[in-house]
């Protein structure tokens, strides 16, 4: 078996995973370095991000103010030491990302540009045209270009982490090239595998996006934070769950039913104003733009499509020169995948699986409580986003976090000893399993993929927009007869070389343990709050659950979960109000 | 009983094959469906050996760049009505090796790339705390096009320089180093043309001008590669001057 | 520079396609680029030619009348009206492709493309007219 040794590994290289090997190189010049992903660092998820990353920037904007729009947002579950640390860090971050290439849009005077963006009082969003995303994920990859510390496993499947003496020491891979199966060993590993969102049917997120690190931090013994939390976002195509931006709606876009009524009137948020009104109507925050779907889907005013309910998006009276400067990639998406040109017809949109808010539960450091293992990004649950994340603050959460977990990690390795004897047992033993039960895997009878669609649609039916006690432990019931089935797939192929079958059954392994402890969190949280809806209980709670729900894998593999209060300083919960007569946005 | 199209595909497998050979599939013709779409019904109700990369099936990631019916193509924005009633013939990108089955190693263009200095290069810095880079947006639009290249390299198998001579450093990876030496914060361009301006750098570029018509991002490689020769040349004469020029 | 370490694969065997001597024939566009370039031959036999005429030209009447008679030669005539439509098309592919390579901008907008081409479709017809009103004048 083959073992490489380096002092700090990061499983994933996106956005944070990036940022934080930058952060590795710069702290220590002497670590070296492991970038371990199943992609190529380019195709990570990160780069489909369009709206933008928010940082305070105007003179009338405060730390405060990004901060309070950021706890209320998340309806006061947000660690409030936490989150003073992201808005202060946030633009300092996304300053250095300018100072390493990233075109962020200007004003015509030269000066960094910022618009507004659902949940923001204050135009603070930082914006490079409406790819975002896209443009820091290519600034960052090829910034990291320059690191000679730096290696790259890439295409390389991390299948378990390797554990010892109560520290995280290492992980086994599949290296997808060559089917050969690796143990790198490290003294410090940084989870940076983003989310989870294939759990669902309809999801904005790709293929590759099947919560691997959250699976992998579990079955290591680390725990998992506010798993029940899933952000829908009120706006993606039906069929591809394409994300259609939130940008669209700070531009002026208008959601209409199928009687052609702005409906969001009806659910206070507001009253339909000529220019969009910052967190009012169609900018209010995502989680209640998604329940006002699903209310009128089952008042019967939701259109209907060969893939379930939609709604319209209107963005005609914006005109096409507007559409063609600030949403091109909007324009160019609705052609390309629904023949639609967005200037000429309405835009077929739907709630679709978006963002996890919950995961790997972490300090404000990124270390979790297992000694070894960081977190940061999407991956991990620190929490800032609390239970309803505020659009254009994921893409800061992982330029800041991604540094502090790759600081921390740093000084950590920098104190271990190497690896022990006894992790390269357990890379053994891992190797057997994966020949054994995957590789020279006979028999079985179920495909796959039809395992997936069960669990995917178990879980938009239990843990949805909307849920209830009775809904959830069916689901629970219903994921553990998948987890009994699980090991009974076919696999056809047999091949060593680029083995997408295998990985496809490890992944959906993963998703199986996520979706698990995503429904044994919300069965027990018996509040409504932010994201997480409870027909049953409908109020918020914050006597019980001003608190975060930790999950965690006992030795015969059941979850257990159990409560950790939310860290609250300078802002004692509030009710969560839309629609206030907040100073209009300033003409453009 | 709904409409069907054929795909011809291409399979290989190192362990078994010497080389590459077809297999037929059937998959259904649906409106909104693209040839990724059809790829994934085959792998996971017909046959999960069949092997392709895919990510975010949005034209983003730039994973799924595959030859379809003799041309590059990204898969997730190919419809299969285009090729109605087919077959639609599915092969691994041109000019790869291949590796298994559609999918091909692209170690060579992650090397070119690191080669061209694809980041900001600074001789001085300024102090964090004096704020950003000015940069106006008529300055933006002059790099602007070639930031957009989402490494998916259909350009590579368009282009048959790159296909006849490996060595050449190719159009995403000049693009990608035009787009730092337009970038109105970047002083490094000295640097780059050095690496460049040699036979497998810009001078290998006949401007055949297929990259930039595969391109699914518009990046225009080719008129990269042509403004950076018009660059390279004058800079050369410009060497002749006394000193005193631009360095 | 120093070159970062990269994690080198085994890898197992890869299939390289070799390309065909004949891969200008397989698609309509590497056909067309390729007879673009071998236009340049008939460019060059152009200038050749007006040498050649030149020469003619001053070693006095007798000379270029035997010359003229060569000119009316079928393999003259054949080579030179083939190349004369190989010329056209060398300058209608040039012309159009002269946008892409210079890139002009005036007032911080980029020149458009058939402003470029046109400036030189321009010259080329002004060139051509001035030319022929020497010519046909006499």
């Amino acid at each position: 078996m083959e073992i490489t040794s380096h002092d700090v590994l990061l499983v994933g290289g996106g956005g944070a995973g990036l940022r934080a090997a930058i952060a590795v190189a710069e702290t220590n010049p002497k670590l070296s370095v492991a970038v371990v992903s199943k992609v190529y660092p380019m195709r990570s998820h990160t780069v489909s991000a369009e709206g933008g990353a928010a940082g305070v920037a105007r003179p009338d904007d405060s730390l405060d103010e990004h901060a309070y729009d950021t706890i209320s947002g998340g309806d006061w579950l947000c660690d409030q030491d936490a989150v003073e640390a992201f808005v202060k860090e946030a633009p300092e971050e996304l300053l250095r990302l300018e100072r390493w290439g990233c075109p962020w849009s200007r004003e015509p005077d030269g000066h960094i540009a910022v618009r507004s963006f659902g949940g923001m009082k204050k135009q603070r969003t930082w914006f490079a045209a409406d790819k975002t995303g896209f443009h820091m994920l290519h600034t960052l990859f090829q910034t990291s270009l320059q690191y000679p510390a730096v290696t790259r496993y890439d295409e390389s499947f991390v299948t378990r982490l390797l554990v010892d003496e109560g520290r995280v020491q290492g992980v086994v891979a599949i290296e997808l090239m060559s089917g050969k199966i690796q143990a790198i060993t490290a003294r410090a590993v940084i989870l940076c595998t983003g989310g989870c969102g294939r759990v669902f049917p309809f999801t904005t997120n790709a293929n590759i996006k099947n919560g691997d690190g959250m699976a992998l931090a579990l079955r290591a013994g680390a725990t998992l934070k506010d798993m029940e939390f899933i952000q829908y976002h009120p706006t993606g195509l039906p069929f591809t769950g394409i994300l259609i931006t939130e940008a669209t709606r700070s531009e002026g876009g208008y959601l209409l039913n199928k009687d052609g009524y702005r409906y969001l009137q009806d659910y206070n948020l507001g009253t339909p104003q000529p220019q969009p009104v910052l967190r009012s109507m169609e900018l209010g925050p995502r989680d209640r733009l998604s329940q006002a779907f699903v209310q009128e889907m089952e008042k019967g005013r939701t259109l209907k499509g060969p893939y379930g309910d939609y709604v319209h998006l209107d963005l005609r009276h914006l005109g096409e020169k507007l559409i063609n400067t600030k949403l091109p990639f909007v324009r160019e998406l609705c052609l390309k995948y629904e023949n639609i040109d967005p200037v000429k017809e309405m835009i077929p949109v739907r709630p679709v699986a978006h963002y996890m808010m919950g995961g790997v539960s972490t300090d404000i450091h990124g270390a979790t409580p297992l000694k070894g293992l960081y977190a940061a990004g999407e991956v991990a649950c620190v929490s800032i986003n609390g239970a309803n994340r505020l659009g254009s603050n994921s893409l800061p959460e992982l330029l800041v976090f991604g540094a502090r977990a790759g600081k921390a990690a740093a000084q950590f390795a920098s104190e271990q000893p190497g690896p022990t004897g006894a992790v390269l047992a357990q890379a053994r033993d891992e190797q057997g399993r994966l020949v054994q039960q995957f590789l020279n895997k006979t028999g079985g009878k179920e495909r796959l993929a039809t395992i997936r669609e069960e669990m995917q649609k178990t879980m938009e039916k239990c843990a949805g927009i909307y849920r209830n006690g009775s809904s959830l432990a069916a689901g629970a019931q219903r994921l553990h007869e998948l987890q009994d089935r699980y090991p009974n797939i076919a696999l056809d192929d047999r091949s060593l070389t680029f083995n997408t079958e295998r990985t496809a059954a490890l992944e959906l392994g993963f998703m199986l343990d996520v979706a698990e402890s995503m429904v044994q969190c919300a069965l027990h949280r018996t509040e409504s709050r932010g994201a997480h809806q409870r027909t049953d209980f409908p109020k918020r709670d914050d006597v019980k659950f001003l608190a975060h729900s930790i999950v965690s894998r006992n030795a015969e593999g059941s979850s257990r979960v159990e409560y950790l209060p939310v860290k609250i300083t300078r802002w004692p919960p509030g009710e969560r109000v839309y629609g206030q007569p907040a100073q209009p946005a300033p003409t453009r | 009983m709904a409409e069907m199209i054929q795909l011809e595909v291409a399979r290989y497998s190192p362990e078994k094959d010497a080389e590459p050979s077809f297999q037929t599939y059937e998959a259904p013709l649906r409106k909104d469906w693209v040839v990724l779409d059809a790829l994934n019904h085959i792998k996971d109700q017909v046959d999960g050996s069949l092997t392709f990369r895919w990510s975010c099936r949005m034209g983003i990631c730039g994973s799924c760049g595959m030859t379809v019916n003799g041309e590059p193509k990204l898969t997730c924005a190919t419809f299969l009505t285009d090729y109605a009633p087919g077959p639609v013939r599915v092969e691994p990108l041109k000019n790869f090796p291949v590796v298994r089955d559609l999918v091909v190693e692209i170690t060579d263009f992650l090397e070119k790339l690191q080669k061209v200095k694809p980041w900001l290069i600074r001789k001085d810095d300024k102090p964090m705390s004096e704020g950003e880079f000015l940069q106006t947006p008529e300055e933006m639009d002059r790099y602007k096009q070639f930031s957009m290249c989402i490494n998916c390299l259909l350009c590579y198998a368009a282009c048959p320089v790159y296909g006849l001579d490996p060595l050449f450093s190719g159009p995403a990876a000049i693009a990608l180093a035009q787009r730092y030496n337009m970038d109105s914060r970047d002083q490094g361009a000295g640097e780059r043309l050095d690496l460049l301006s040699q036979s497998e750098g810009i001078w290998g570029c006949t401007f055949v001008g297929e990259c930039t018509e595969v391109c699914p991002k518009h990046v225009d490689p080719a008129g990269a590669i042509q403004q950076y020769k018009l660059t390279a040349a004058m800079e050369w004469f410009k060497s002749f001057l006394p000193p005193g020029g631009n360095p | 520079m120093n070159e970062p370490s990269r994690h080198t694969t085994f890898h197992p065997r890869w299939y390289r396609e070799r390309m065909s001597t004949y891969w200008w024939l397989w698609r309509w566009k590497y056909l067309r680029f390729v007879l673009r370039e071998m236009s340049s031959v008939c460019v060059a036999w152009f200038v050749i030619f007006t040498m050649m005429q030149v020469r003619a030209l001053l070693r006095g009447q007798a000379d270029y009348a035997v010359f003229q008679e060569w000119l009316r030669s079928p393999l003259l005539l054949v080579l030179n009206t083939v190349s004369f439509f190989f010329v056209l098309y060398h300058a209608i592919t040039w012309f159009n492709l002269a946008p892409t390579a210079m890139v002009l901008r005036l007032g911080g907008k980029r020149v458009p493309d058939f402003a470029i081409a046109g400036a030189n479709y321009a010259a080329w017809i002004f060139a051509t007219a001035v030319v022929a009103w020497f010519i046909l004048r006499g």
